[in-house]
């Protein structure tokens, strides 16, 4: 089992730039997630990874072995990385069985056959063997696909997008199952993804890319609550960005009022700064004193997300159990269960 | 009352016009499959009679073996030489990046151009004594007659050598677009356990590729047992060969039925093969990540080794071909002053004419059938339907001679019976309608050609769903304006380049033309045929050129849609949108039997 370590790592076709000035690090047996929107170079930093493209400048360690730098280049097949693709790739002239045998095939026949039964069996599919690809459900493919990709023991296992293709309840206990066996198995894996809710149930590090960029590299309890740039803010959870300003006591001033919150305020006195204000970090509630007006209103099933309107114009969002209705245009008053604050440089607010 | 019988007719045309739909579906696959159920019939009718079982039994003790052995010997040895090309050429294509391989990709197509018989005659000249590789021989070495021996190109090797180099083209455009098909991701993960570049060739992408491989060789070697100017020139003795001679040397039209059911038979059994080797790889899915892999770039030895393999093909199956007739079309420029030869040039363009018109009509009233009745539930008219148009696309399988047997025999017994008739009621004798005119000629061309209208027009057809259909009626149009708003602008390319793929393919033809052409009535290939038959090698050589030159549409038809698709991988190997415009001329997909030309 092992780490990995990139540093300052750019990958560009021709002229252009993709993967710009990427540096994080993964420990023994963690498990990262790269999250992003499509096109911000998140899977080609992934296949820089597994050594399918080559890296302009920077390097990447794999067990402090150094395997992409500009000069240096170890070819895929000798890095001992294991890949799940996107659409799985398994071979379709092939059994499941040969399949999940294709990594350790210069092993001895019973080995390969107690390695490829004791896969199977982890990924729930024993007995699958002798059956051909296109006779599996989507998930079980993936299973099959994650069961070839472990078989070698690679000491990196990558995943790009590996539940992507399948439906939305099975995505989530899927990632939850893969969990538990990459965890069991104490293997670093390292996937990719646009969808949040699976980096938060897979990950125990996370980060955010912009346009090749790595915003934030962080626990994705971090990312959620404190965000160390306004796209990460915007791209995990929903939220708003209010004007203000830092007060002396390092509290800031919105058009909430006062806020201040456990932890202590970055920023100088008297700077102006944008702060993020989650639904969850307000509740609505009649006798507070902050008053403001309801302007819409969208049912989530369990809970109403709110958007109220403060006296200033600026907009806020809010939860409330579904049983609790407001009608829009009602005045609510809204309270504050702010523990800390996320302050950003100001000019990116929304309202 | 007069609203009312208005009402009523209008509803009994309705339900006619409705019917005849059902109805004229299965007789239009009947009436295109009649040769063959004259074919495969007359075996088992044959046997019957006292002087068949004799006239069978001669064959098989005579003949039979020879022609056998024979086309096993074409089969295997064309069928090594079209897939070691062919796929070598397909992958080095692909995944290599050399000097030359841009216009190699599109020049490897070429030797379709190029009918098997042309090329045949075209390397007999050049190897002859006479011929411009014998005399530098000569002159180099100061050698006289008779001081030296030359291999015979005229012989069994000769004719796998000219089929190998002519037919290749075939595996090289379906295996080529099987692996651009094949999903990067599935080469990858074999690099990410354990494959160097090249091993991932042999253990993934050529394993992947098997069902498309197994697809382009039995279409070369259907045209292998299909050929009879080659092997005839060539003095092979084959089944196409045996055919001929039995119906006009020995007049036994018996004889040759039975034959023709024998290499029928011989088809089936390829076809089958085909069939099994594909095997589960039916059911191959291409994986919807099918971006390039970034091409390895060769330098050197390997460079110069690979453009060699993808270059001689092309210098032998195109290149040296048609040097040779462009040089005895400049030496017989008189030709082209000729109203003779200008005659064979307006017969030739008026069958090919009449042919692609027809074949696209047919192909079209069979697919707005089909695509009416799938709108349907499945019941037993629309199986009905659709199996009619699968049996109506038969033909492309069966040899040219076999077809034309298959017409001769019922065309000539109903212009008997018309004769009978008309001598005795009108004392009058009208001829040979049917037999002796150019009506069974285009019957022939139908039969054999159809399914490539088909195939065309379907995919175009495929392209525009009923949804489409049900929107331009909710935007207000017509039902007559969906077709000539919608479904024409739509269709016009694919009736456009069906209309071209039968037009030049009836221009190659040769056997069928062959047997059938009415007296005195000569085309193109039957001349450049028969001149290279008489030894009047450059007397041959216009009309070589004029077939040649008009192969060349559809190879360029078919490296512009290969291009398109090459170019959904662009420079940096990420993916481009495709639009649905790449898919517009039928092209051949893995899998899938097709003849592109």
């Amino acid at each position: 089992m092992s780490q990995l370590k990139l540093s300052n790592v750019e990958v560009g076709f021709g002229r252009q730039t993709i993967v710009d000035g990427v540096s994080f690090y993964l420990g023994e047996g963690e498990i990262g997630c790269l999250l992003g929107p499509s096109g911000c170079g998140k899977t080609t930093l992934l296949r820089a990874i597994a050594g399918f493209e080559p890296v302009t400048s920077g390097r990447i360690e794999l067990n402090k072995q150094l395997v992409s730098s500009p000069g240096q280049h170890i070819p895929p097949e000798k890095r001992g990385i294991g890949m799940v693709f996107q659409d799985f790739a398994l071979f379709p002239h092939l059994t499941v069985f040969e399949n999940v045998a294709f990594g350790i095939r210069n092993q001895s026949a019973e080995e390969q056959r107690q390695r490829v039964n004791l896969l199977l069996s982890h990924v729930g599919l024993a007995g699958y063997g002798p059956r051909y690809p296109h006779q599996l459900s989507g998930g079980q493919q993936q299973r099959i696909a994650l069961a070839r990709a472990l078989a070698p023991k690679p000491k990196l296992l990558l995943m790009d997008e590996p539940f992507s293709s399948l439906d939305a309840e099975l995505r989530e206990s899927l990632a939850a199952e893969v969990r538990n066996l990459l965890k069991e198995e104490g293997i670093t894996a390292l996937l990719v993804t646009h969808d949040q809710q699976e980096a938060f149930a897979m990950a125990d590090r996370a980060g955010v890319m912009y346009h090749g960029r790595l915003l934030q590299w962080d626990t994705p309890y971090g990312l959620y609550h404190r965000p160390a740039h306004h796209l990460v803010a915007d791209f995990i959870g929903v939220g708003v960005l209010l004007h203000g300003s830092v007060t002396e006591e390092l509290k800031v001033q919105t058009a909430l009022g006062l806020l201040h919150g456990d932890e202590v305020v970055r920023g100088t006195e008297g700077e102006a700064v944008d702060v993020l204000i989650r639904p969850d970090d307000i509740v609505i509630d009649d006798t507070a004193e902050r008053r403001a007006k309801i302007v819409a209103r969208g049912f989530r099933g369990a809970h109403f997300l709110y958007t109220a309107e403060l006296a200033d114009g600026s907009h806020l969002l809010c939860m409330a159990p579904s049983h609790h209705q407001y009608d829009i245009g009602q005045e609510v008053g809204l309270r504050l269960n702010l523990d800390h604050l996320v302050l950003f440089p100001s000019g990116f607010c929304d309202t | 009352m007069v609203k009312t019988i208005s009402k009523a007719s209008r509803q009994l045309i309705q339900r006619l016009w409705r019917k005849w739909h059902d109805i004229s579906l299965p007789l239009v696959a009947i009436i295109i499959c009649l040769p063959l159920i004259v074919v495969v019939a007359s075996f088992f009718i044959g046997l019957g009679g006292e002087e068949q079982r004799a006239t069978l039994s001669h064959l098989f003790q005579n003949v039979i073996g020879e022609y056998v052995w024979h086309s096993l010997i074409l089969l295997v040895g064309v069928g090594l030489m079209v897939m070691l090309m062919g796929v070598t050429a397909a992958w080095l294509t692909t995944a290599c990046e050399f000097p030359g391989v841009r216009w190699l990709r599109w020049a490897l197509l070429l030797p379709l151009a190029m009918p098997a018989y042309i090329t045949a005659y075209t390397y007999s000249g050049m190897l002859s004594f006479e011929g411009p590789v014998q005399n530098a021989l000569r002159a180099l070495t100061g050698w006289g007659l008779g001081d030296y021996t030359f291999p015979e190109i005229r012989s069994l090797t000769g004719a796998v050598l000219v089929m190998g180099f002519v037919l290749f083209p075939y595996v090289y455009l379906v295996t080529r677009a099987a692996f651009i098909e094949q999903s990067r991701a599935a080469i990858e993960a074999g690099r990410t356990l354990g494959l160097g570049p090249w091993q991932s060739f042999y253990r993934i992408a050529l394993p992947m590729a098997r069902p498309a491989i197994a697809t382009g060789v039995t279409l070369a070697l259907m045209e292998t047992l299909a050929d009879y100017g080659t092997v005839h020139f060539y003095g092979v003795t084959t089944f196409t060969t045996g055919i001929f001679r039995t119906w006009y040397g020995m007049g036994d039209q018996v004889g040759a039925l039975q034959l023709a059911s024998l290499l029928l038979s011989a088809v089936v059994v390829l076809m089958l093969v085909e069939r099994i080797s594909r095997k589960q790889s039916r059911y191959h899915h291409a994986g919807r990540n099918n971006q390039a892999t970034r091409p390895m770039k060769l330098q050197g030895v390997k460079a110069f080794l690979a453009f060699s393999a993808c270059f001689l093909p092309v210098l032998f199956g195109f290149l040296l071909p048609a040097l040779q007739l462009l040089s005895w079309s400049a030496d017989r420029l008189d030709v082209w002053g000729d109203a003779a030869f200008w005659g064979l040039v307006r017969n030739s363009l008026v069958l090919a004419a009449l042919a692609a018109f027809i074949t696209v009509t047919i192909a079209l009233w069979l697919c707005y059938g089909k695509r009416v009745a799938s709108k349907r539930r499945q019941t037993k008219r629309t199986r009905i339907t659709q199996a009619s148009v699968s049996f109506a696309s038969l033909g492309y399988a069966i040899p040219g001679v076999v077809i034309a047997v298959g017409v001769m025999v019922p065309l000539s017994w109903l212009d008997n019976r018309i004769i009978g008739f008309s001598e005795s009621v009108f004392g009058l004798n009208p001829g040979l309608i049917f037999s002796g005119t150019i009506v069974a000629l285009l019957f022939a061309y139908t039969v054999r050609f159809l399914s490539i209208s088909i195939q065309t027009v379907e995919s175009g057809l495929t392209q525009i769903s009923h949804a489409m259909d049900e929107s331009g009626r909710i935007l207000g149009l017509k039902s007559r304006e969906v077709l000539t708003r919608i479904h024409f602008p739509l269709l016009r390319t694919s009736l456009i380049t069906a209309g071209i793929l039968v037009f030049v393919d009836v221009l190659k033809e040769l056997p069928a033309t062959l047997v059938l052409r009415p007296f005195n009535f000569n085309t193109l290939a039957v001349r450049a045929y028969e001149m290279a038959g008489d030894e009047r090698l450059a007397d041959a050589g216009p009309a070589a050129i004029m077939i040649v030159l008009a192969g060349l549409i559809p190879v360029i038809l078919l490296s512009r849609a290969m291009n398109r698709r090459q170019h959904l991988h662009n420079e940096e190997g990420r993916i481009v949108e495709p639009k649905p415009s790449d898919l517009r001329f039928g092209e051949p997909s893995p899998g899938k039997i097709y003849e592109p030309l």
